[in-house]
């Protein structure tokens, strides 16, 4: 039966010697979807996207990306249907970055004369034809992302792909993402700068020591883990108290002074609270809520308070 | 074979770049250049074209540079690429790993072709401008380009399997250089040192004809030095080439082989190596 997913892993475990690096991980990315996938230094990011693109053998369970199983593409070569941006991108520096991406073009089968189009958009027009050893971090960083949209690939699988990137140039990098999407292809996003990743992907996954701990929207996540959402209330001079009394049940009270309150409840008991504080007015002026960010669900799932 | 032709192309350009290919010519071409016009005063006396006497010593010399040259070029092709970054991108290519290793070969060999056309070509082209040539003495020339490059092709290649058995390219360098040492200088030393100590006459001829077809520099010395009447009597082998008896076609066979089979074994093994 074809798969409507993209990328898809079951019961995946890959283990060196008697170290595991992932541990029975599942999990399936759909078309024109975003996922991000987070994890400490060594949660086993790296060697799942290595697995995805067949550089390494799962020891069990299945892989399969655009329906293909990548192990059996191990010395044959991948498809070109694959956009990859590894960590730490390196290229030959004695060519220009226009040689290189003519280079990887042609490996792929990628008409040339796209390559100073992708150049331009990531920014790197007017030194294509300066070689790559006088390149900064981010300038290799912007020509790795050039080549991975090469052919326009349905997968992208991109291991860190915005460090080094100044702020103008990481919208464009998520614009260019958000229209990979559109077109119907999918994205892997491994990342550490999660409060960008968090309004650019549609689900998360958390790897925790090879574990995969938490899969699903950042919504789910953060009510699968019952986070308390903060609420901070203005009202006025002298009524803060009073208000604190007359809320009444199903919150926590984190902080007070003369016209505000700090309040934690859990996320379902949310629009309760809020209908009670507008039924408070005058004496409660504003109320500002925050749900808890990517940083805290991640915070969460990966200290190990979240299930194995 | 678009892969192989992208990659062998890469090689080469990077080469070019590097000045590798400049340095390998202009050392090959100096070298060629100073035995044909300095060394071939002698030819007087034993009636030899001046084009036979440097065949007879360029032979001798390119056993000992040319293998060198081409570990040097061959033993980071693969661990080098690994070590830098480069093959983790490349390899999640469409290119199958066996053209990764052919293709880069190819460049690598072809590179140490257009060397030894131009180094020992041109001084070929010098010898036969200033008289010093004849057709029998061209075709030995020609000959010793040839093998040369098929010598130079095994050393590639025998560096290919060094930088694919090793992770680290310190490692490879001095894999290679122990590589030169044994089938360059060691291997004949060690085969003197049987003969000598054979007093009995216990080893028999076809077993010292197998070990010396057993070491791609000696295959290449028979070739080149008993290979026409004149040069292998400059090179004193005439003896030994009438001895042995080899044939030309098998000569070449081995070499070729020495070419493929540590090239078969590169890919056999690269295609085993998780990154």
């Amino acid at each position: 039966m074809a798969s409507r997913a993209s990328i898809e892993l079951e019961r995946v475990s890959k283990r060196y010697g008697a170290h595991e690096v992932l541990h029975e991980v599942s999990l399936a990315v759909g078309q024109a979807e975003c996922v991000a996938l987070l994890g400490h230094n060594g949660a086993g990011k790296t060697t799942l996207m290595k697995l995805l693109l067949g550089l390494t053998r799962p020891c069990d369970g299945k892989i399969r990306v655009n329906g293909a199983e990548p192990t059996h593409l191990l010395g044959k070569g991948l498809g070109a249907d694959i956009g990859f941006l590894p960590e730490n991108v390196m290229f030959h520096t004695a060519m220009s970055g226009r040689e290189v991406l003519r280079f990887y073009a042609r490996l792929k089968g990628v008409a040339v004369s796209t390559c100073d189009r992708l150049l331009a958009e990531v920014g790197l027009d007017e030194a294509a034809r300066r070689r790559v050893s006088t390149y900064s971090k981010g300038m290799r960083q912007r020509l790795g992302l050039a080549q991975a949209l090469l052919g326009t690939p349905h997968v992208l699988l991109l291991d860190e792909p915005t460090t080094g990137l100044d702020p103008v140039l990481r919208e464009t990098f998520y614009q260019r993402v958000r229209q990979h999407q559109e077109e119907g292809g999918c994205a892997l996003i491994s990342s550490h700068a999660l409060t960008e990743i968090e309004a650019r992907s549609d689900r998360v996954a958390i790897l925790r020591q090879g574990r995969l701990v938490a899969f699903g929207s950042l919504a789910e996540l953060r009510e699968r883990a019952g986070l308390p959402v903060r609420i901070r209330v203005v009202t006025g001079a002298g009524e803060a108290s009073g208000v604190a009394e007359r809320i009444g049940a199903g919150l926590h009270l984190d902080h007070i002074n003369n016209e505000t309150l700090e309040l934690s409840c859990l996320g379902g008991d949310k629009l309760d609270i809020v209908t009670r504080l507008a039924d408070l007015r005058p004496a409660v002026h504003d109320v500002e809520i925050h749900a808890p960010g990517l940083g805290e669900v991640y915070a969460h799932y990966s200290a190990g308070d979240g299930p194995q | 074979m678009r892969a192989l032709v992208i990659l062998a192309g890469n090689e080469i350009r990077d080469g070019l770049r590097n000045r590798w290919v400049a340095a390998i010519i202009l050392l090959l071409a100096a070298l060629a250049l100073s035995l044909a016009l300095l060394g071939s005063a002698p030819s007087g006396t034993v009636q030899a074209t001046p084009m036979s006497i440097t065949v007879a010593s360029l032979a001798s010399l390119t056993v000992y540079l040319l293998p060198l040259i081409a570990l040097m070029l061959a033993f980071d092709a693969l661990v080098g690429e690994l070590e830098r970054g480069t093959l983790l991108l490349l390899l999640t290519y469409p290119v199958a790993r066996w053209q990764v290793v052919v293709g880069k070969f190819l460049g690598h060999s072809l590179i140490l072709l257009a060397a030894l056309l131009v180094g020992y070509g041109g001084a070929g082209l010098v010898l036969q401008f200033t008289g010093g040539a004849d057709a029998e003495s061209w075709i030995a020339y020609l000959v010793l380009m040839a093998s040369s490059w098929l010598l130079g092709s095994a050393f590639i290649a025998l560096g290919y399997l060094v930088s694919a058995l090793v992770r680290e390219r310190a490692t490879a360098a001095g894999v290679a250089v122990a590589l030169w040492l044994l089938f360059v200088v060691l291997y004949d030393l060690g085969l003197l040192g049987l003969l000598l100590a054979d007093t009995q006459q216990r080893l028999s001829p076809d077993l010292v004809a197998v070990l010396l077809l057993a070491n791609p520099t000696d295959i290449f010395r028979i070739i080149n030095l008993t290979g026409t009447e004149a040069v292998s009597l400059l090179a004193g082998m005439a003896e030994a080439g009438r001895a042995a008896g080899f044939q030309p076609a098998l000569l070449v066979a081995l070499l070729l082989g020495w070419v493929a089979l540590p090239l078969g074994l590169t890919v056999a093994r690269f295609q085993r190596i998780e990154l």
